[in-house]
């Protein structure tokens, strides 16, 4: 950005979404990307650096977007970026498959003084689907280098760079010593506005001309103020009170303008299309409809999704169970007993914090990270393939009950591996901040691998026969309860208000191993960096309060609050405080519930004494309770320091953690009640 | 305002041969002629490419969840509240 200082460039990488920008931004820095969040926002950012003929290259990779309007968060953190931060050149991957569409975001970059080169991405599918672009055609027409790219394959991905680097020193054509085969002089092409519409926009421009305020360009922000851009509207309200009137006037007269602004881009990018792709036959039936009679079929579809999802359960199971277990035994297991041994004789008390509290809260979460890494996997490689848009076409029915519409799916569905990826992944799919929030609200809700660990250890304990059946009953319950919560949600606190369903079906591809690893990595990395702080630190401070003051669970804080409540819990058939605490403990971890009863039981550890001296505590009724109340109780810690996190708001985080409070003890209350009702032993 | 424009808008085209998206069955093809629905709406679906005059092809509707429309090249799927405020000329093959 320093001038000054050439060896260091800046280089955003923009584009649609579906256009194997990823993969593009994965082949050029590797492991060496930061990803983190736009400041402020919940929008994932990623940086990487690299160097390039002995430049230090900073690739910026901007959200996914179709235009720059100021519609969605993303497509303002584009623009924003661009005009703010000024790259020395903007890279556009554009999908050979989908052209015309793709060319939009190019009529649009071309309206920002800045160099773009365009990387056309996906030949291979084009062709495949029978369409040829050529892209010296394009180049021609455009006046921009146009670089052909199969990215999945590294095709052409080092080419893009040396164009970008081209255009960005923007030499006499002559004095380029590289001579690439795709370099053309970057004198764009630029779409303009209809001949009916120059002359509003000749008055909007002098009306702004001179009050533009830096560092926006002033023929852009007429040219966005005629669209009816609402942002720079503001922008424009805040910074020139004095000509606003008149500028308003104006707009008011053309509000119907964007129509027009927009159907002549494409018209424009028509132009520019119609030389350089040879369309196919019509008629010409192709693998992704093919496919898609079957994965969108309102019955066929929803077979496939179910069987699909199933694959991946049975998969993270078979696979990754056995890996926990083993983890378990032979690392947290060992090591609890190697701290036990070590520091007991210095002091009970720091054997206790690192085994009970750091161990036992932190260090169980992260055994579950294998089944997270082939959860990731497994839905990486359905993303990559282009699948994941048929899931939520086809949960978009079923999703619109709770006013959510099928996008919602996928992050919930994550959340059957854990619910904080769930949490994280909400905002970052969703793109209205109502359909967010209420997808983080539902998230807890979806039981995770944890609770449902606790119910395969107690439903047989408690039921021995019929635990497979009671399982599944209160798994089924469970999803029951969330989509009651949502349609309640919805209504109540929404107002019914629904989400507009646009969504784009890509077309299939062979998914990319680079793309699915790197996004396993990352997913995997956040999980863990967050295991390793926030949750160490609240596994302590709750392993605390289950210790003071006394040094003992039966006369701590935490057995306190459990007697204190104990009156509640007789409602659900749960007086007993030892099982409150279970409850409560499950705070730091679910599978805490198990280790805990396994303390105050006095059993010691969580083997079959445990559950003949549960079954001779509890009955039938007061079990079933009990299990209800666990599967729907308060999030995990980790779950709740990410909803903090991701709605920036304690309002919200606050009643979340309320709400799932209230609706455990409402079901559990509801469950015991109903069984003492119907005469089932208590 | 707003009312009298869209009303003004309405007259200008011929109701019979106006369709919305969502009566459209599969295997049908027609062009856009007008968005409803307010601005931010029309807005955003139009830089997806369902621009005034645009061609579209119906994929797939089966008279319940969204619908999916085949529109420069590429298939967008719309919800069905969506697709009823894209109103259509249906074009005879």
């Amino acid at each position: 950005m320093d001038d000054s200082t050439r060896n260091s460039i800046t280089v955003a990488l923009a584009g649609q979404p579906n256009v194997g920008k990823s993969t593009v931004f994965n082949m050029l820095t590797g492991l060496s990307q930061h990803v983190g969040n736009w400041p402020g926002k919940t929008v994932e950012q990623k940086l990487g650096e690299f160097s390039q003929d002995g430049r230090a290259v900073r690739l910026v990779d901007l959200p996914g977007i179709y235009s720059l309007t100021a519609n969605s968060e993303e497509e303002r953190i584009a623009r924003d970026f661009i005009i703010r931060e000024r790259p020395d050149v903007v890279v556009v991957i554009a999908n050979a498959a989908a052209l015309e569409r793709n060319l939009y975001l190019v009529a649009e970059l071309l309206a920002l003084p800045v160099p773009i080169v365009v990387g056309l991405n996906m030949l291979d599918v084009a062709e495949r689907h029978g369409l040829r672009v050529e892209p010296h055609v394009l180049a021609a027409t455009l006046g921009v280098p146009v670089v052909p790219l199969i990215a999945s394959k590294n095709k052409g991905v080092r080419d893009l760079l040396d164009a970008a680097l081209y255009v960005m020193d923007a030499p006499a054509p002559e004095s380029c010593t590289r001579k690439c085969a795709f370099c053309t002089e970057f004198a764009p092409n630029r779409p303009t506005i209809r001949a009916e519409h120059r002359p509003v926009l000749e008055q909007i421009r002098t009306l702004v001309h001179g009050r533009v305020p830096l560092p926006y360009p002033e023929d852009w922000v007429a040219l966005k103020l005629l669209e009816g851009d609402a942002e720079i509207a503001r922008l424009m309200h805040e910074t020139t009170p004095d000509v606003w009137e008149r500028i308003h006037a104006v707009l008011l007269q053309h509000e119907d303008a964007y129509l027009d602004i927009v159907g002549g881009r494409y018209e424009w990018v028509e132009r520019m299309v119609r030389a350089a792709v040879v369309h196919p036959r019509t008629g010409v039936v192709c693998l992704t409809d093919r496919v898609d009679r079957v994965a969108t079929h309102p019955l066929w579809g929803l077979a496939l999704l179910l069987g699909l999802f199933g694959l991946v359960f049975w998969l993270t199971y078979t696979v990754a169970m056995p890996i926990v277990d083993w983890l378990d035994a032979a690392l947290i297991g060992p090591l609890t007993e190697w701290v036990n041994a070590t520091f007991t004789p210095v002091s009970p008390w720091l054997a206790g914090l690192i085994a009970d509290g750091i161990l036992g809260g932190a260090g169980t979460v992260l055994t579950f990270v294998p089944i997270l890494v082939i959860f990731f996997a497994a839905l990486g490689a359905l993303e990559d393939v282009g699948y994941m848009a048929r899931a939520a076409y086809v949960m978009d029915r079923f999703m619109h009950w709770m006013g959510l519409h099928g996008k919602s799916f996928l992050p919930l569905f994550l959340g059957f591996g854990c619910n904080v990826p769930a949490v994280i992944g909400a905002p970052r799919i969703m793109d209205d901040r109502r359909a967010r929030l209420l997808t983080i609200l539902l998230a807890p809700l979806v039981p995770c691998t944890a609770r449902l660990a606790v119910i395969a250890f107690l439903a047989p304990a408690f039921f021995g026969r019929a635990a497979t059946l009671v399982s599944w009953g209160l798994v089924a319950a469970n999803l029951a309860i969330l989509a009651l919560v949502g349609i309640a949600i919805n209504r109540l606190i929404f107002k019914g208000v629904h989400t507009a369903f646009i969504m784009e079906m890509p077309l299939y591809h062979l998914p990319n191993a680079r793309t699915i690893g790197l996004s396993v990595w990352h997913n995997t990395v956040a999980f863990i960096q967050k295991a390793g702080t926030i949750i160490v630190v609240v596994s302590i401070v709750i392993w605390a309060l289950s210790m003071l003051p006394g040094g003992d669970v039966e006369g701590s804080l935490l057995a306190g609050l459990g007697r204190g409540l104990s009156p509640l819990g007789g409602w659900m058939g749960l007086s007993d405080w030892r099982l409150i605490v279970a409850l409560l403990t499950s705070f730091i971890a679910k599978e805490n519930t198990i280790a805990t009863l396994g303390i105050l039981y006095g059993s010691g550890e969580a083997d079959a004494g445990l559950a003949e001296q549960l079954t001779g505590v509890l009955g039938p009724a007061a079990a079933l309770a009990f299990l209800v109340v666990q599967m729907t109780f308060i999030p995990c810690v980790a779950t709740v320091a990410v909803i903090k996190q991701e709605t920036a708001s304690w309002k919200w985080t606050v009643f979340s953690v309320c709400l799932l409070l209230a609706i455990s003890f409402a079901a559990g209350s509801a469950v015991y009640q109903t069984a003492v009702f119907f005469n089932i032993p208590r | 305002m707003q009312d009298e424009k869209s009303l003004a808008r309405k007259a200008m085209v011929r109701p019979d041969s106006m369709q919305m998206l969502i009566d459209l069955e599969a295997g049908a093809r027609g062009v856009v002629r007008q968005l409803r629905g307010g601005n931010e709406f029309a807005n955003r679906i139009a830089t997806l490419g369902f621009t005034i005059g645009a061609e579209i092809s119906v994929i797939q509707n089966y008279g319940r969840g969204p619908v999916i429309v085949a529109v420069r090249d590429t298939r967008v799927a719309l919800g069905r509240g969506e697709a009823a405020k894209v109103l259509v000329e249906v074009v005879r093959a």
